[in-house]
């Protein structure tokens, strides 16, 4: 039997999306482990995994959880991380804005690096592609990932309770940020954002209520949009 | 606000709230344009954001009870070390941990 087109590019999705296992497995026991030693519950990781199904926010959170900072700063902060998220989705428009709404709000829930990586590269390769076409393609890279990020976030989760304090997991979190945050150092108006940011941190660090973090990062984003305009100037 | 009910309170709202940004464009938006330089500053949140969410951590860790920590501090610049150069998540995770292990044995 010969498979439909649609069923073909959903598992050449697939395919493409599976050499992220490898980063998505050991990341999201990453996660269940640190949550464990937050103080988290293993119902309370498993929902965050489940509900946010963003890396990056939910390390956030749950660092600044730990430090008792006030609800507002906690979301202001872990959603800041996650902006990059608006412009994938600003991204995607012109190649799936003619989907059903369904499919959209679907589309929008499993939006995560890996599936707009690898799709975002396909839908430039291939213009001829038909909107199902694209969806289909999507949901396929997704399926290598997802249902792994909530299933070993399960056994970090599991396994963080058996793991003795002297291995200073509480270091996992700063240490994943900056692996997250390095590869953009390459390049001077991030450098400088980050280097603002860094110091804006510590010299705010008084302000109460984590507050100072806010501003410091307020003023690295521009910092990074003001030196990005004064090369294009000087280019 | 106890932890648990704080914990929860983080979860849903944060569950809401990053549904929101992923939905915004593809859902709501459409295909109108945001100004250029609204563009520009998105560009530079993760960057603005992450290293000052991790400074304080590096610099005054709460395990060490806010005394700075030459393993700690090593393996921060490990870790960045490895990201910028090799671009790989796991790498500079694994290899920043190695580092305070390896540091933490030797020191």
């Amino acid at each position: 039997m010969q498979a439909s087109p649609i069923t073909r590019t959903f598992l050449a999705g697939f395919v493409a999306g599976t050499p992220f296992i490898l980063v998505v497995v050991p990341f999201a026991m990453l996660f269940g482990v640190v949550a464990t030693e937050a103080g988290f519950d293993i119902l309370q990781t498993m929902s965050m995994s489940f509900l946010v199904i963003a890396g990056a926010s939910q390390f956030a959170a749950v660092a600044l959880i730990e430090e008792q900072a006030p609800v507002l700063v906690i979301l202001a902060t872990s959603l800041a991380v996650n902006m990059r998220m608006a412009m994938y989705s600003a991204a995607l428009v012109p190649h799936m804005g003619a989907a059903p709404l369904w499919q959209r709000a679907l589309a929008a829930y499993l939006l995560v690096d890996q599936s707009y990586g690898v799709a975002s590269q396909r839908y430039d390769r291939e213009p001829t592609l038909t909107v199902p076409e694209k969806m289909a393609y999507f949901f396929g890279a997704v399926m290598a990932v997802c249902p792994l990020w909530y299933l070993f976030t399960y056994v970090g989760a599991v396994a963080g309770a058996a793991i003795p304090p002297e291995y200073a997991l509480d270091y996992a979190v700063p240490i994943t940020f900056l692996a997250l945050v390095a590869p953009y150092l390459r390049s001077l108006p991030h450098l400088a954002a980050a280097l603002v940011s860094v110091a804006g941190a510590l010299a705010f660090s008084v302000i109460p209520y984590s507050l100072g973090l806010i501003i410091a990062a307020s003023l690295a984003m521009f910092t990074g949009a003001l030196v990005e305009i004064w090369m294009e100037r000087r280019a | 606000m106890t932890t648990d009910a704080l914990i929860w309170t983080v979860i849903v709202l944060l569950g809401i709230g990053t549904y929101l940004i992923r939905f915004s464009f593809i859902g709501l938006i459409g295909d109108r344009r945001l100004p250029p330089f609204v563009l520009r500053l998105l560009r530079y949140v993760p960057v603005a954001v992450m290293p000052g969410l991790v400074a304080p951590l590096i610099v005054w860790p709460a395990a060490t009870g806010g005394v700075p920590d030459a393993p700690r501090l090593l393996a921060a610049v490990a870790a960045l070390a490895i990201g910028a150069i090799t671009r790989s998540l796991l790498g500079a995770i694994f290899g920043g941990m190695g580092t305070l292990y390896l540091a933490q044995a030797l020191l």
